[in-house]
């Protein structure tokens, strides 16, 4: 039983499918969008430090880099958290409810 | 071997607590199986040997993300009928939550330290992970670092500048106000008659 690489691409393919089936399931709820729009940047995350844990030795390339780009991914993804959350509150005091149905002011 | 059971148990729990963030019908309820994702996630990244980043999913989503997500829950006064029956009945989904995180903990350490102590994967032996981290992060991708410390500064400022409100009624300090008084508008010198008193 050792775990490979595809184990970790199949966990991270099952998390990406579960995320953007969420943001198709809950009309209702943007609090809950957003945490799959999360979920997506996991499953992102997962297979970047996968394939950089799996990288074979190659002259010239560092396996870090991957890992060094979920990094990154983390700070766009926490950022991403606080201004869409700041949004929603905004939203909120505007409307009274976080329906995505309702949703519709930029609609000519 | 014990490395493959804490595999399957993180994998496991990480997708079944990913399905449940969708399927839960309180948010409140999601934002705990959200937290559980990640830290399942971040077990996951122990196990590939990047231990630098599951320490930082725990700190960046666990500590603070999550926080702020169950503010936002809290805050937002949605018509969640569950919401409003107090914090007491969140006590059995957040013990079970708490139960399999610490099921998590002990399964990673015996796969950690199952064999005397080695990493589970096999580092680089003249390097640890955080410091091939440092070893470029701060060299080669220093440009993407700055950037990344933008991206921040903007989301913070841009949070402040979208929840920031002026409230009617507010008595605030005008510095400038103040420091441009004179004499001359503050003070009157006014004249009295005897037994008149001020018009």
């Amino acid at each position: 039983m050792v775990i490979g690489l595809s184990h970790y691409l199949i966990v991270a393919a099952v998390l990406f499918i579960i995320g953007v089936f969420g943001i198709f399931v809950n009309r209702k709820n943007v609090i809950v969008i957003l945490m799959c729009v999360e979920l997506i940047l996991l499953a992102v995350n997962i297979n970047f430090v996968a394939f950089s844990a799996h990288m074979p030795e190659m002259p010239g390339v560092n396996p870090i880099d991957g890992q060094i780009f979920a990094l990154f991914i983390l700070t766009v993804a926490a950022a991403e958290a606080a201004v869409g959350l700041a949004i929603l509150v905004v939203y909120f005091r505007n409307r009274g409810n976080i329906e995505v149905e309702d949703a519709d002011l930029m609609k000519g | 071997m014990i490395a493959a059971i804490a595999f399957y148990l993180l994998a496991t729990v990480a997708i079944g607590a990913a399905f449940m963030v969708v399927a839960s019908r309180n948010p409140v309820h999601s934002v705990m199986f959200l937290i559980l994702t990640f830290f399942s996630a971040a077990g996951l990244f122990i196990l590939m040997g990047a231990e630098f980043l599951a320490l930082l999913l725990v700190m960046v989503y666990v500590g603070a993300v999550a926080v702020l997500f169950l503010f936002v829950v809290m805050m937002l006064d949605v018509d969640f009928a569950e919401l409003k029956k107090g914090f007491l009945s969140y006590a059995p989904m957040g013990s079970i939550v708490a139960a399999i995180l610490l099921l998590q903990m002990i399964t990673l350490g015996a796969a950690y330290f199952s064999d005397g102590g080695r990493p589970l994967v096999d580092p680089d032996p003249e390097m640890t992970n955080l410091e091939a981290f440092g070893a470029v992060l701060y060299t080669e991708y220093a440009g993407a670092f700055e950037a990344a410390g933008f991206i921040l500064l903007v989301a913070m400022v841009g949070a402040i500048v979208l929840t920031l409100r002026e409230r009617e009624g507010v008595r605030r300090q005008d510095a400038v106000k103040q420091m441009s008084r004179t004499r001359e508008d503050g003070v009157e010198l006014v004249d009295i008659e005897p037994g008149q008193g001020l018009g």
